[in-house]
């Protein structure tokens, strides 16, 4: 495994160093079912702590590590962690925001910089000290939490997706049997580990021996550094949303390297805009290109190989494909009965890679399933899709008011509570538009209280200090009324009008 | 306010703060941190830099220290004429 600018690490010294991390977890009592947090930016370090963990019999719980510290110690109390391993640097914030939530899970601790991996010296120097038995890797069962995955909620807080071994291990080995890895790989690490790219990204090359080259937060979003360093690491398979390969054919002055190690491509999280795809196919025609489609509760449930090359004029984006050959999928109506080919419905899906539901909120996990008529529950993605004569699914919109914007999944909902917290707002509608550039850009509609004057740039800042930045709205207005509906509710379809 | 920082905050208010007040966006509000840019905006901030300024920023230069208030782009600005 590479880390880029910052060293690398054998899979022996993973091994050992995951072991040592186990034999502290387990050292300290933890046992199978507990969750261990890791507030890390992507690197060896938090790749160690995954394994380490997962051999120690717990669910990993990985947060962004540029988000605000108040919503990791949200994540982290409300799946009750016991411990969190965290860089110094976040370490005091985190520290209070917990204490302020009521929770004290043990915190590991380790440096900012130097010498990669520096949890190394952390697990060494607890080793020395407590002289810590070897201990064994649990043996999971395939019921057991693998992972807990936080995305946005509509209520405004963060919800975790539970991942069970069972999720994971289907999906990998589908994944292996569709885009066959082998040792001689080197697959790209892009998407951040709270994402659920991440589980292929890290997880099937190491399943296969390949390597992986880790990519920091702050190269993976700049076209320009990011389009030397695939050609220079000679990546064979390169997985990320849509949005920074489309920077990458944009900006990333593609045609001045060599890309000749590159065989897939793979892509997922949004609708890539032809426009921009069809760029990049002419720039790099050698690898084959995949866009695979699922969100967190099954991680990818479709995917669909883009034809070469790409007609001129097409415009329409490529269908999400067909249903992986691990799960079963199905268009319904509005009350749950199968659609005819053809018509437009509800894609819902079942089979092992799905999850079992939410972390502690059973009423959302009642309506994120659906019984059929012989009672088997299929997970509903609210994504409204048709089957096209080939087959393939093609995406359509959603049934409720999430959006997906740079890969990342947006509950318009969590911005609007977000906004509602601030002392001058009396009302709030926050919308997605479609943006030729941006994919998506977020607007939100904001009504003062009493007289009070509002500034685009203190709800900008105040939303940053709130929200990851991917979610602070794009474009304010702040009309003196927003338009209400008959039900005197927020009227979403005249505020996409104004 | 210099001529060049003008011209970086007519650019930045018309981009990506339509419906600002001008007179809020000063020398030292945070941009990177206050959430006004963020990576597809600093690229085409940096874009328009490079045009209008005849100068180069490389990809390390395009983050919170060099980038993160109009008093911070001005430094760079003036670093490279």
């Amino acid at each position: 495994m590479i880390d880029p600018g910052h060293g690398e690490i054998s899979y022996a010294e993973l091994d050992r160093l995951s072991g040592l991390l186990r034999d502290y977890l387990h050292h300290t009592g933890v046992v199978a079912g507990d969750r261990i947090g890791f507030f890390l930016p992507k690197s060896i370090d938090s790749v160690v702590s995954i394994y380490g963990i997962l051999k120690a019999g717990a669910a990993y719980v990985p947060v962004d590590p540029g988000a605000p510290a108040a919503r990791n110690a949200f994540i982290f109390a409300n799946c009750g962690v016991r411990a969190v391993i965290v860089q110094q640097r976040f370490a005091e914030t985190l520290h209070a925001e917990l204490k302020e939530q009521g929770a004290a899970p043990e915190l590991i601790i380790v440096a900012d910089s130097g010498e990669a991996p520096a949890l190394r010296n952390v697990l060494e120097g607890l080793r020395t000290q407590m002289g810590l038995a070897v201990s064994a890797t649990h043996h999971s069962n395939p019921d057991d939490l693998a992972y807990i995955l936080y995305t946005s909620g509509s209520t405004g807080k963060p919800k975790g997706v539970m991942l069970t071994q069972r999720n994971a291990l289907s999906f990998l080995d589908w994944c292996s049997e569709t885009f066959q890895l082998t040792e001689q790989d080197r697959c790209s690490s892009h998407a951040p580990l709270h994402f659920d790219l991440s589980i292929l990204d890290i997880h099937l090359p190491i399943k296969h021996g390949a390597a992986v080259v880790l990519i920091d937060e702050k190269t993976g979003k700049d076209a320009a550094r990011l389009a030397p360093l695939i050609a220079g690491q000679r990546i064979t398979t390169w997985y990320s949303a849509p949005s920074i390969l489309a920077l990458l054919a944009q900006y990333g002055g593609l045609g001045q390297h060599d890309y000749s190690a590159l065989r897939q491509i793979l892509f997922a999280g949004e609708v890539f805009p032809v426009k921009h795809l069809r760029t990049l196919q002419q720039l790099l025609p050698r690898p084959r290109y995949y866009n695979l489609y699922g969100p967190t509760e099954t991680n990818v449930c479709t995917y669909h190989e883009i034809p070469k090359p790409i007609p001129e004029q097409r415009t329409q984006p490529y269908p999400i494909g067909r249903c992986c050959s691990h799960l079963e999928c199905r268009v319904v109506d509005e009350h749950g009965m199968p659609v005819a080919q053809g018509a437009e419905g509800e894609l819902v899906v079942r089979g092992p890679g799905v999850t079992q539901g939410y972390w502690s909120l059973p009423e959302q996990n009642a309506k994120a399933f659906l019984a059929d008529t012989q009672g088997d529950l299929w997970y509903r993605t609210g994504d409204l899709v048709i089957e096209d004569n080939d087959g393939n699914y093609v995406y359509l919109g959603r049934r409720d008011r999430m959006v997906k914007k740079r890969g990342y999944r947006i509950e318009l909902g969590e911005i609007e509570s977000c906004l509602y917290q601030h002392s001058d707002v009396e009302e709030v509608g926050v919308i997605a538009i479609p943006d030729e550039d941006y994919g998506v850009r977020i607007k939100a509609f904001v009504g003062a209280r009493g007289e009070k004057r509002l500034s685009v740039i203190a709800l900008k800042a105040f939303c940053a200090e709130r929200l990851p930045n991917y979610m602070v709205p794009d474009l304010f207005v702040f009309p003196p009324r927003l338009p209400r509906t008959s039900t005197d509710k927020i009227d979403y379809q005249a505020l996409k009008a104004l | 306010m210099s001529d060049v920082k003008e011209q970086v905050k007519r650019f930045i208010l018309e981009e990506f703060l339509p419906g600002a007040e001008p007179e809020e966006l000063t020398e030292t509000t945070p941009l990177i941190a206050g959430g006004i840019l963020d990576s597809l905006a600093t690229m085409k901030l940096v874009t328009f830099i490079e045009t209008t300024f005849g100068i180069k920023i490389e990809a390390h230069e395009a983050d919170e220290d060099k980038l993160g208030t109009l008093r911070d782009i001005e430094r760079l600005i003036q670093s490279k004429r």
